[in-house]
């Protein structure tokens, strides 16, 4: 079979600010056979993106391709002039980019979007262009194909946009299709839908594609062949089957592990009489918006949930964006007062807003956000913001201070010389760990952890988990662990409620989140997760209670990024 | 060059630009001058020394003469003290309380902050030379009336500015978490938002800098501002703007003067040291 890709010794270079040059991608080579996926997947920086935009000839401000060929069809991208890869863009190659929401012009009609290259380029008449459009809205198992285009991109769903935006990528006939992690910011249900969609339409149509994602689960399941980048580089390459059962290089071992952690163990296993929990949710009703005359915030948020954790023990509340869990977190720290409930912490009422909580309540319940990009004040130094809960809580100054600093930092497994780094001068999973460290420095007995790995790569997201039963271990923690990632749940926790709309729908134990699920929504929550069984997407199409409910939640609004993300 | 300031012991110190520094220098200069200006002017500011009129410049008078036959480099030496001294303390009034109001309206927030901002945007309607007249009209032309009134017309601007930047600081998850921890609001307007929003504030701070000293001018136009024998920067341009046709040095040493202290203030916070202009988030 011939190939419609072949990239030679390619290389990318960007300029920093001080005008140095650092090459980036590091002379790759790869083929993709015509009619084949092929998914490049790394942790972010590997150069999979950058990889990818090469083959339309584009680099990001700064970059630019520095040598090699990357040939596509029958001409060298690499060489081609502005003008002449603006006419192979969107008809010969096309992008579906990871934002759909961001991609789509709010103030159009997503019809008049989506046959807008076939109006470019005068590729057909309009009239055949939205003929074309509807054939691929049914193709892609959008409801009410005749229809939908004449909606804006607010009136669909997350996991419909992102298909229209393959449906905008699909029109021109290209022969060549780059996904760009299409499917991470969406929810596992809702992925489902997607990817089965983008499958079933890139097999049907006979197209090549590249397929760029972290997640290996999801490459398993539509890639042919797997590259695995790391630092711009190959590491490995070979059939997905191969990749995955008998991985030959340590970096893809590495990856596979860290996609499946160990479950975890009870730490107070050998506790005697059942203590009064540590924290304690009752009947909690909270939302957002004034209220309304009967009392009730406009649009209530968590609706009459109560849960409770033992000592040294782990709560886990998995649900969708939107399911009220983050919701919660902020209830239980009193960042948004709850309307009606309690929330007790070792025995004592707290107060609904944190301004009428004592000193003490505050420092034993700690809270630790998803994104230590926001959650570190950036003109502050990692030893000022470690600083300050000390000072503040425990009143500590000068060296003492210092020295605790050291000691949290060593706890979170950095080196003393990082208290002098900004926290821009910081790797994410070091943010992270300072992130955590911070919530340390108060000597807490339960933490709130709000998605905390969601925005890491799996091999730095498995080493947080890891810290955080190890501290667990050492300082009798409690963590209440927020998350829509069921691997990680299951790693680090004890218990587990899952949420939907604002309610808790089932609690169980972790080690039965598998087989003991009861509600019909949780059974579906957990059969969305991807499995690194190939065969896992195909599968599930025997099983018609899975899609049958699913298409009911992709009803939702269209979510922004940040809601998708879990915000 | 590098200047080394000891605010911080830890770091290292702040680092300017060469084209920093110089403006730096300037502003320094024209400071200082405003400090000792009277005790280094070679002849009474107010006294008619030449009698010629428009005089060029000579050994006797380094800068020329005015169309009274006055001393141009005394009158500009004692005017530094009313330009630099009345610009400088009302627009550091002016943003210091702009900014101190408009970060406490973002953290506090509900009535607090509607409250204030529409009181101010109230102010921000009265025009400003209006503003400033009746308030003259009515107290009386001194320094301290002139930095009063200066600093209330720039005040609701800076609270605009600061409270749009401080907004968008406080809805950040490092904020939530000091909230959480129970901080109150001199720590969260103090520690947490101003070092965010410093960069833009400081060029905040340069422009309404050179609104004030043209303002100012304005005003001494009007013959509201400092009033005679004495006189600010703005008011030597304009009295001796008749001698502009013969390109007296009676007018363009005033406007020299103004020149080098906006450009050299909007200057230094262009080149800011990279450390205190890339704080903004």
């Amino acid at each position: 079979m011939p190939n419609i890709v072949e990239i030679r010794d390619l290389r990318v270079e960007a300029r920093t600010d001080t005008g140095r040059r650092v090459e980036i991608i590091k002379g790759v080579s790869l083929d993709v056979p015509d009619g084949e996926i092929l998914a490049l997947i790394g942790e972010s920086g590997s150069g999979k993106t950058t990889i990818a935009l090469t083959l339309m000839g584009h680099t990001r401000p700064g970059c630019n391709i520095a040598g090699g060929s990357v040939r596509v069809g029958t001409r060298d991208m690499a060489r081609l002039s502005e003008p002449e890869r603006a006419t192979i863009r969107g008809t010969e190659v096309a992008y579906v980019p990871q934002s759909a929401a961001a991609a789509f012009n709010p103030a159009k009609r997503l019809i008049d979007q989506v046959i807008e290259v076939a109006r470019i380029h005068r590729l057909m008449p309009m009239e055949k262009a939205r003929a074309r459009a509807v054939e691929l809205f049914r193709a892609l198992a959008l409801p009410d194909p005749e229809t939908i285009g004449q909606r804006y991109p607010h009136q669909v769903s997350g996991g419909q946009l992102q298909r229209l935006s393959a449906a905008m990528a699909l029109i021109g006939g290209p022969k060549l299709v780059i996904f760009d992690e299409p499917t991470t910011a969406l929810d596992v249900t809702t992925q489902i839908e997607v990817l089965r969609a983008f499958k079933s339409v890139m097999s049907t149509g006979g197209m090549a594609g590249v397929y760029v994602s972290h997640d290996l689960a999801v490459v398993a399941q539509m890639a042919d062949r797997i590259v695995v980048l790391r630092g711009g580089e190959v590491q490995e390459e070979g059939p997905t089957a191969t990749i995955l059962d008998a991985p030959a290089h340590p970096y893809t071992r590495e990856l596979l592990a860290a996609f499946d952690p160990a479950p975890h163990a009870a730490v107070a296993a050998a506790e005697t009489a059942p203590l009064q929990p540590v924290l304690e949710v009752r009947n909690v009703v909270a939302g957002y918006g004034s209220a309304g005359r009967d009392g009730l915030p406009a649009k209530i948020a968590v609706r009459d949930v109560s849960c409770a954790l033992e000592r040294g023990q782990n709560l886990g509340v998995i649900g969708e964006s939107g399911s009220g869990k983050s919701t919660l977190a902020r209830v239980i720290a009193g960042l948004l007062p709850a309307h009606s409930g309690s929330v007790r912490l070792e025995g004592g009422e707290m107060a609904a807003d944190l301004r009428g909580r004592s000193k003490d309540q505050l420092r034993r319940l700690q809270i630790v956000f998803q994104l230590a990009d926001t959650a570190l004040n950036p003109a502050r130094s990692v030893g000022d913001i470690l600083g300050r809960p000390l000072t503040f809580y425990h009143g500590m100054k000068g060296a003492a201070r210092d020295a605790r600093v050291v000691e949290l930092l060593d706890m979170v497994r950095l080196p003393a010389a990082m208290r002098h780094r900004l926290p821009g001068e910081l790797s994410g999973g070091q943010k992270q760990r300072v992130n955590l460290a911070r919530a340390l420095a108060a000597e807490p007995s339960v933490v709130l952890c709000d998605e905390i790995t969601s925005a890491l790569d799996t091999v730095v997201a498995q080493a947080v988990i890891a810290l955080l039963k190890e501290l667990q271990r050492e300082l009798d923690l409690s963590y209440v662990f927020i998350s829509h990632d069921l691997s990680t749940v299951r790693a680090i926790c004890d218990d587990v409620m899952v949420m939907l709309n604002g309610e808790v729908v089932e609690r169980l134990p972790a080690d039965r989140l598998q087989d003991g699920a009861t509600h019909p929504y949780s059974k579906l929550l957990f059969a969305s997760v991807p499995k690194l069984d190939p065969g896992w997407l195909d599968s599930l199409d025997a099983a018609p209670g899975v899609r049958g409910e699913t298409g009911q939640h992709t009803e939702r609004p269209a979510l922004t990024p940040a809601a998708a993300g879990g915000l | 060059m590098a200047i080394t300031f000891p605010t911080t012991p830890r770091r290292i110190g702040y680092r300017f630009n060469a084209v920093g520094a110089v403006a730096l220098a300037v502003i320094l200069f024209w400071a200082v001058i405003a400090l000792v200006g009277p005790w280094l002017t070679p002849y009474p500011p107010g006294e008619i020394v030449d009698f010629d009129y428009f005089g060029p410049m000579s050994a006797q008078f380094w800068l020329g003469t005015d169309y009274l036959g006055r001393d141009i480099l005394s009158r500009i030496l004692a005017g530094a003290r009313y330009t630099v001294g009345i610009s400088l303390a009302a627009v550091i009034i002016a943003v210091t309380a702009g900014v101190v109001l408009g970060m406490t309206a973002a953290v506090i927030g509900g009535w607090l902050d509607t409250v204030l901002s529409r009181l101010l945007d109230a102010l921000n309607s009265i025009p400003s030379k209006l503003f400033g007249l009746v308030v003259v009209a009515g107290l009386g032309s001194s320094i301290p009336v002139l930095i009063g009134t200066l600093a209330v017309i720039y005040t609701p601007g800076a609270y605009r500015f600061a409270r749009a930047l401080a907004v968008n600081v406080n809805t950040m998850d490092f904020v939530a978490v000091a909230r959480a921890r129970g901080e109150g609001t001199p720590y969260l307007i103090g520690q947490e938002l101003l070092p965010n929003i410093l960069g833009p504030v400081l060029a905040d701070l340069g422009l309404r800098f050179v609104f004030i000293v043209l303002l100012l001018s304005g005003l001494s136009f009007l013959g509201l501002g400092v009033q005679p024998p004495n006189a600010d920067w703005g008011s030597l341009v304009r009295e001796n703007i008749g001698g502009l046709p013969f390109g007296a040095p009676a007018v363009l040493m005033p406007s020299l003067a103004i020149a080098s202290l906006t450009i050299s203030v909007n200057l230094l916070i262009d080149n800011l040291p990279t450390k205190i202009r890339d704080r903004s988030a």
